[in-house]
């Protein structure tokens, strides 16, 4: 027996019923009264003016009811962005981007805005173009922002790390440049410590330009009438996209409505906001509802994941312990900012891994590129920044003659130390994480040559900015409904939030039904992401559990003629004097009058008490690769998969194992087969046939998911979030058994046949990194 | 020179249900099921027919209805996610996906139970390896796929168990 009734239980997820029935809703599947269709007409340049756009054609085509350029914003404020509105919603003077779009084709089907779209004739004048960070970075590299924006970032933002951030937009004009953000960490004498260092190690990597591929790609369906805008949408937050829509129509935040129904897959790339826009102003252009649904080629076009070349030098003493780490982060974050400034701070802070490094010294910069704007992804920094640090780690291994557990062993920080100063402590057991997993590689490492084993393991500070509401309303038969603005898209936060509300409630889980994500319908959520549902909404869901309780003891008290401290909770029920009870529908009818009634608790969470300290949770990850390689080829089989998820405790164990293989997956995508490639001003595989994504056939041969509860988290019953932690230390690993199984240690990702076979005969990269 | 025709009237069964259209030449059955007859459970992804996602039955094979064209299906039945569960009871595949958790966002799933009632119906009991092959064509990105091929191997399994 457990002590709890509910949690801890893999429960039947009933999204999951919906979702196997075809009857589970998602963005594409809404429509609108009289909606119109909407196409985008979109750059097919990388960097040049617009001279001029000529709609006539495409009006004069059946069914097209109106066609929309920048020109039309002129009301409205233009552009939107969450740290920095930077980004246009229709190109106004000049185009930043191949796929950037130029105008809005709206007609009332379709096919005719499909036709219309190739009838938009737009002039261009070419301008010179930065197609690479290192471009961008050349002196006297042209410009793609010539002009300064305010920061939209709030005080989250700007006190997410406590250290310099510097928004790179100088008052004069001769001083831009193409650095979007600039984020700096040092701390020690890193300089006085490699001198004194027995082994100093020097690595550069890159990580390779990458796409999410949620499968429902980007879409929205937007209704402008009166003053009000209504969209529903596939953004993970509502919320912060409510706000962009806000300030673009100057509307009070009560009168822009955001829902997001079920996603077809987030992964970080449906944060923020995205097509919102251009469906809204469409609709506001011409008083009727627009849908606009991307093509995966569009949603590859509007949000890709930063790619990163990072320069890493560690010094360490005779021992292999840790003396000093100098990073420098170069991230190309494409035409504009979106959230690559807090990807950004986030790849510096999560670089240098959790080991004690009493020496460091970190510098990120994010760069606009004529490429397509980068935001974010599952890790949120960690890929790039925990794959360069892990391989110079492991380098440094081999020249130690230690193996790549050990070293590790000989530097993790223990539970409970920083390594942030001023931040939270580590809370959780890396050692005891590395020692599962190492032991777990071992058992199953075969005898055969090209074989190759790495454990790795990465730290975040994760849960983002601890702001959440939520409220449970019992209803007067004493079932309960459980209201929260974080979004479903498929982690189980609906399934997982109905059981904590049973579990705190003394409920049956069948009684409870959890309504999200609607921002006029539900309470305030700032976002889902970071893995902080579980932690941030769990802990705003009890209190409002508890205050529905403390209601309802009042509400018994009344009843009973008696004071509220008299009457104690029970499962579903309170007790009163003289061992008399009301279960929660009884005191909700009793006390109302009738069969009606319903009562509200109320759950606010906000920085204090346990989630003073920030981060509220470090989500670590702790993996073993175990690969072979075939010499003829140089393809990789993934032999062994082993994940260790410190999660203090899983309200649903099996949605988190699901979190973990789906994120390890995503990871091996990264590692050995996903990289989108610029050649000239636009992709050369901007589609699921180039680009390629991990398959069934794919599978490691044996995966180990290992769950570590030690309940040392400060969400609910000791949680802490899942969901990106087994991603982040992927690339390392693979990295690291690739290099053993081949001898050479690889300097970017994926690591395809080609680069294997390469490194395997001793040859140059056939297409090395900018 | 003859105008191309623009408009084909066609006749298709779509989940047992007899269904007279007209439709557009370049109608694609998916946007047919979708669109014309609000049977939005099949979903579109890569428009490619390299993801699996829009994956139906036509006359009891596996296709995908982002690249089939309406009228290529006049006089043949088509199966979507729909027509799998009946009076409020799961088909054992999609009871096999919600047991071993085979799915998260879902999106991909009804092209994944289609194409496994393909392969089930015209191969019950397949064993893993027939699965892996079969399911090759259909991408998931949440799972990381090891829960969807063992929800097949279970209903597989049973189809094993009950043909003794």
């Amino acid at each position: 027996m457990t002590e709890f009734s509910t949690v801890g239980t893999s429960v039947r997820r009933r999204d999951l019923v919906e979702k196997v029935t075809g009857s589970a809703e998602y963005t594409v599947d809404v429509t609108m009264p009289g909606m119109l269709h909407a196409k985008v007409v979109r750059s097919d340049r990388a960097h040049a003016r617009i001279l001029s756009i000529d709609a006539t054609e495409a009006l004069a085509a059946p069914d097209v009811v109106a066609v929309v350029t920048a020109a039309d914003l002129e009301p409205l404020f233009p552009r939107f962005g969450h740290i920095i509105a930077d980004h246009f919603i229709l190109a106004p003077d000049k185009v930043r981007y191949f796929g950037e779009p130029v105008a809005i084709v709206l007609a009332e089907t379709l096919g005719a805005a499909s036709d219309a779209m190739r009838l938009v004739r737009v002039e261009y004048e070419d301008l010179p173009s930065v197609m690479t960070a290192a471009a961008a970075l050349a002196e006297g590299a042209p410009l793609v922002h010539e002009q300064a924006y305010d920061a939209t970032g709030d005080d989250s933002f700007k006190s997410l790390t406590g250290k310099k951030h510097t928004m790179e937009f100088p008052e004069a004009e001769g001083a831009r440049t193409n650095v979007a953000h600039e984020v700096d960490l040092e701390w020690g004498d890193v300089d006085a410590a490699r001198a004194g260092a027995h082994l100093v190690v020097e690595s550069t990597v890159h990580y390779p330009m990458l796409y999410a591929y949620g499968m429902e790609p980007y879409n929205a369906v937007a209704s402008y009438v009166d003053g009000a805008l209504s969209v529903v949408s596939s953004a993970q937050h509502p919320y912060m996209v409510r706000d962009d829509l806000a300030r673009i129509f100057d509307l009070p935040l009560s009168r822009v409505r955001v829902s997001t129904p079920y996603i077809g897959g987030g992964y970080g790339s449906k944060s923020y906001t995205k097509v919102e826009p251009l469906a809204s102003v469409a609709s506001w252009m011409v008083g009727r509802p627009v849908k606009l649904v991307l093509s995966v080629e569009e949603a590859i076009y509007t949000t890709r994941v930063d790619t990163a070349d990072i320069h890493v030098r560690s010094s360490f003493d005779a021992e292999g312990h840790i003396l000093a780490r100098e990073i420098d982060i170069v991230m190309d974050s494409g035409a504009y900012a979106d959230n690559s400034p807090l990807v950004l701070a986030k790849c510096v802070n999560r670089s240098f891994g959790p080991y004690r490094v009493p020496n460091l010294r970190v510098r990120g910069r994010s760069l606009y590129t004529n490429t397509a704007p980068a935001s974010s992804y599952r890790g949120f920094g960690a890929p790039q920044g925990n794959f360069a640090a892990e391989t110079n780690l492991d380098q440094a291994a081999e020249q130690l003659g230690l193996d790549g557990a050990e070293i590790r062993r000989r530097n993790l920080v223990r539970h409970g130390e920083a390594i942030l100063p001023g931040k939270r402590g580590i809370d959780a057991d890396l050692l005891a994480d590395l020692e599962i997993a190492a032991s777990s590689l071992e058992r199953d490492r075969k005898d055969t040559p090209y074989y190759g084993m790495g454990v790795s393991c990465s730290a975040s500070d994760a849960g983002a900015y601890p702001i959440s509401t939520a409220q449970v309303r019992i209803q007067f038969d004493g079932s309960v409904i459980v209201f929260s603005g974080s979004t479903e898209m498929g982690q189980g936060s609906q399934s997982l939030l109905s059981q904590v509300a049973a579990e705190e409630l003394g409920v049956d889980l069948g009684v409870v039904s959890v309504v999200q994500s609607d921002t006029s319908v539900t309470p305030y959520e700032r976002t889902t992401g970071a893995s902080r549902t579980s932690t941030l909404v769990g802990l705003a869901l009890q209190r409002a559990c508890a205050d529905a309780r403390t209601r309802i003891r009042d509400m018994a008290a009344e009843i009973w003629s008696c004071t509220p401290d008299e009457v104690i909770d029970l499962p579903g029920a309170v007790q009163g004097p003289e061992g008399a009870k009301l279960a929660y529908g009884e005191v909700v009818r009793k006390w109302f009058g009738g069969t009606a009634g319903e009562v509200t608790g109320i759950g606010l969470l906000r920085r204090e008490g346990v989630t003073q300290e920030m981060p509220p949770f470090w989500e670590t990850g702790m993996v073993g690769v175990a690969v072979e390689v075939d010499p003829e080829t140089g393809v990789v089989t993934v032999d062994q998969l082993v994940t260790v998820a410190d999660i203090g405790f899983a309200i649903n164990p099996q949605a988190v194992e699901g979190q973990d293989l789906g994120a390890a997956t995503q990871g091996l995508g990264g590692a050995l087969y996903e990289e989108l490639v610029y050649d000239g001003p636009q992709l050369a595989n901007a589609n699921m046939v180039d680009y390629r994504v991990p398959r069934v056939t794919d599978m490691p041969r044996k995966i180990d998911l290992v769950l570590a509860e030690r309940r040392d988290g400060i969400g609910p019953y000791g949680a802490k979030g899942a969901g990106e932690g087994q991603l982040n230390p992927i690339g390392g690993a693979v990295a690291a058994a690739v290099a053993r199984a081949v001898g050479r240690w690889p300097n970017r990702l994926p690591l395809t046949p080609e680069r294997v076979w390469r490194l395997l005969n001793d040859l140059e990269d056939s297409d090395p990194p900018a | 020179m003859a105008e191309p025709r623009t408009e084909f009237a066609i006749s298709v069964e779509v989940n047992g249900t007899t269904v007279e259209r007209t439709v557009e030449s370049r109608s694609l059955l998916i946007d047919f099921l979708r669109s014309d007859l609000a049977l939005t459970g099949t979903k579109v992804s890569c428009e490619l027919q390299v993801c699996g996602v829009c994956t139906v039955l036509v006359d009891g094979r596996p296709v995908s209805s982002c690249t089939y064209l309406t009228v290529d299906a006049d006089g043949r039945s088509v199966t979507t996610v729909e027509s799998l569960s009946s009076g409020g009871k799961l088909h054992p595949l999609q009871e096999a996906f919600v047991d071993c958790h085979a799915l998260q966002c879902g999106f991909c799933t009804p092209g994944f139970l289609m194409m496994a009632k393909g392969l089930l119906d015209a191969n019950p009991g397949a064993e893993r390896e027939e699965i892996v092959e079969h399911l090759e064509g259909n991408i998931c990105r949440c799972t990381g796929y090891r829960p969807i091929v063992e929800a097949v191997e279970s209903v597989a399994r049973q189809q094993r168990a009950e043909a003794k």
